[in-house]
């Protein structure tokens, strides 16, 4: 069924009881062209523009518990391109471009909201960047303009510009912004459902069979089926998915929080981040403000962050925008993120034939979602890598070629 | 949040202290003779743990001394902590 205004009229006089769900819940079957396995917003994206546009008929999608129960609804939503090296430029305005069509391709709203991002600067040296950074954007065609500290308090009237790291400009995108993290799961979901996507969910992959270096499919807590291509596409636990092909990967996984405020009134109508203070703030539709900082140091698979880090979070926030300071903060989560030494993704090849694997993205995945998706998908289709995915082959590790955005001082998401 | 046990200064709290990664890899003794895979693997490639993790910490606020801590990476409970150099614990 498609969504429309005409739809809803006609549900609201049943009460809206008699919506079809929006995906079913198929039963595995014993063999698939192709398997993707998790399903948060980059494995259901694949898996959609695999039927989509690479015409792959028979696809299933694994999640071990529930779609956009990982990463996806654990993340602060917030979009952006403006990274300073073209590979990333690359990737990730090729996902600001899908965002902006996204609700409409998918019948389904994911409340995309281009809001404009405000990157601070709070020194010289961070003037310097921010000014390297739009340049370079520039070049990427990726919009950035440069604001001194007058235009940053005239827009952003809350902040405190003059605190004990004062603000002494900001690198705005104004196609940035955010999006409804839960929509984009459950709209990717419905839309490779309509496409005969078997989402398959609470089946965990146990055992990655192998033959002749080759992968034939894969052991689940459902029992074991056959595939002729896998695409792995984990958030969290993408050491202990390659562990069972035999190979290992450049990542450490960490824990990385996340805390919503009481609701209140709009008081914030864009996306402030700072790497310098390290905080980043935006406000929800609800009225909440959504706040996140940096990620625990040690390796954790627990899906809690450590409680000293609320602190580090809360510090800088109140210090930028003192109003807040009376706020009560209502929820706090955690996640784990797989963490590159360049703090860019993996995208690609494995040593397996017919295994793929997209991970390693991070504390800044969700920005990604449509293009990972989209460039992986192409991948795993092809069976080569996708143009703009080419250079996040697990190669450079080995070949030295890094998109090293972690020294690109980008590492704030 | 953890109660780290140093093994010069006694418990303490975490915030005294801060995680470096993996620990028990050692510089290959031949850096002239390695191949780029053999770089790439020392590097960058990690065990990651889901269970057992052994792992560097500094007592940065404290004695500024690096030690090595047996740590479960599903439960984040410690082990066991013990000095550089000496024999991994066995689990």
């Amino acid at each position: 069924m498609k969504y429309s205004v005409f739809n809803l009229v006609k549900n609201a006089f049943s009460y809206h009881e008699n919506w079809q769900k929006a995906w079913s819940s198929p039963e595995l079957k014993k063999e698939y062209d192709v398997i993707i396995v998790g399903g948060g917003g980059h494995g259901l994206g694949t898996a959609y523009y695999l039927a989509k546009e690479f015409g792959v008929k028979n696809i299933a999608l694994l999640e071990k518990s529930w779609i956009g129960g990982g990463n996806t609804g654990r993340n602060t939503t917030i979009i952006r391109s403006n990274y300073l090296w073209d590979e990333s430029a690359a990737l990730y305005n090729h996902a600001v471009n899908l965002w902006e069509g996204l609700s409409s391709e998918l019948n389904f709203n994911v409340m995309f909201s281009q809001r404009g991002l405000y990157h601070l600067a709070h020194s010289v040296h961070d003037m310097q960047e921010i000014t390297r950074r739009a340049y370079s954007n520039y070049l990427n065609g990726i919009d950035a303009e440069i604001l001194n500290q007058d235009q940053v308090k005239k827009n952003i009237p809350h902040m405190n510009v003059t605190g004990r790291y004062p603000v002494l400009g900001a690198i705005l995108q104004r196609r940035a912004g955010t999006a409804r993290h839960d929509a984009v799961a459950w709209g990717y979901a419905r839309a490779a459902e309509n496409l005969g996507v078997d989402i398959i969910q609470n089946c965990e992959v146990t055992g990655i069979d192998i033959s002749n270096g080759a992968v034939t499919g894969l052991q689940t807590t459902k029992g074991s089926v056959k595939a002729k291509k896998v695409g792995l596409v984990p958030a969290g636990h993408s050491s202990v998915l390659a562990n069972m092909a035999g190979f290992r990967l450049p990542i450490s996984s960490v824990p990385l929080q996340a805390l919503v405020s009481e609701p209140i009134k709009p008081i914030l109508d864009c996306v402030i981040m700072s790497n310098t203070v390290h905080v980043y703030v935006s406000q929800s539709d609800k009225g909440e403000l959504v706040v996140g900082a940096g990620s625990d140091s040690y390796n954790s698979y627990s899906q809690r962050g450590s409680f000293d880090m609320i602190e580090h979070i809360m510090g800088p926030l109140t210090e930028l925008f003192p109003i807040f300071s009376r706020l009560k903060m209502l929820r706090q989560w955690g996640g784990i993120v797989d963490v590159t030494p360049d703090r860019s993704p993996i995208i690609g090849k494995t040593p397996i034939d017919n295994l793929f694997i997209n991970c390693g993205w991070g504390t800044g995945g969700f920005k990604a979602t449509p293009g990972s998706a989209h460039v992986f998908a192409e991948t795993v289709a092809k069976g080569e890598p996708n143009k703009i995915a080419a250079p996040f082959s697990i190669e450079r590790h080995f070949s030295g070629a890094l998109v090293d955005e972690a020294a690109a001082a980008a590492v704030a998401h | 949040m953890f109660v780290i046990k140093c093994p010069y200064c006694g418990e303490r709290d975490q915030t005294e202290f801060s995680c470096h990664g993996e620990a028990h890899i050692a510089r290959p003794e031949n850096p002239d003779n390695l191949t780029d895979a053999e770089w790439g693997e020392y590097l960058f490639i990690r065990s990651n743990k889901k269970g057992i993790h052994y792992e560097r910490w500094t007592h940065d606020h404290g004695c500024r001394r690096w030690f090595n801590v047996m740590r479960d990476t599903i439960s984040d409970e410690i082990l066991a902590t013990y000095k550089m150099g000496e024999e991994k614990p066995k689990t």
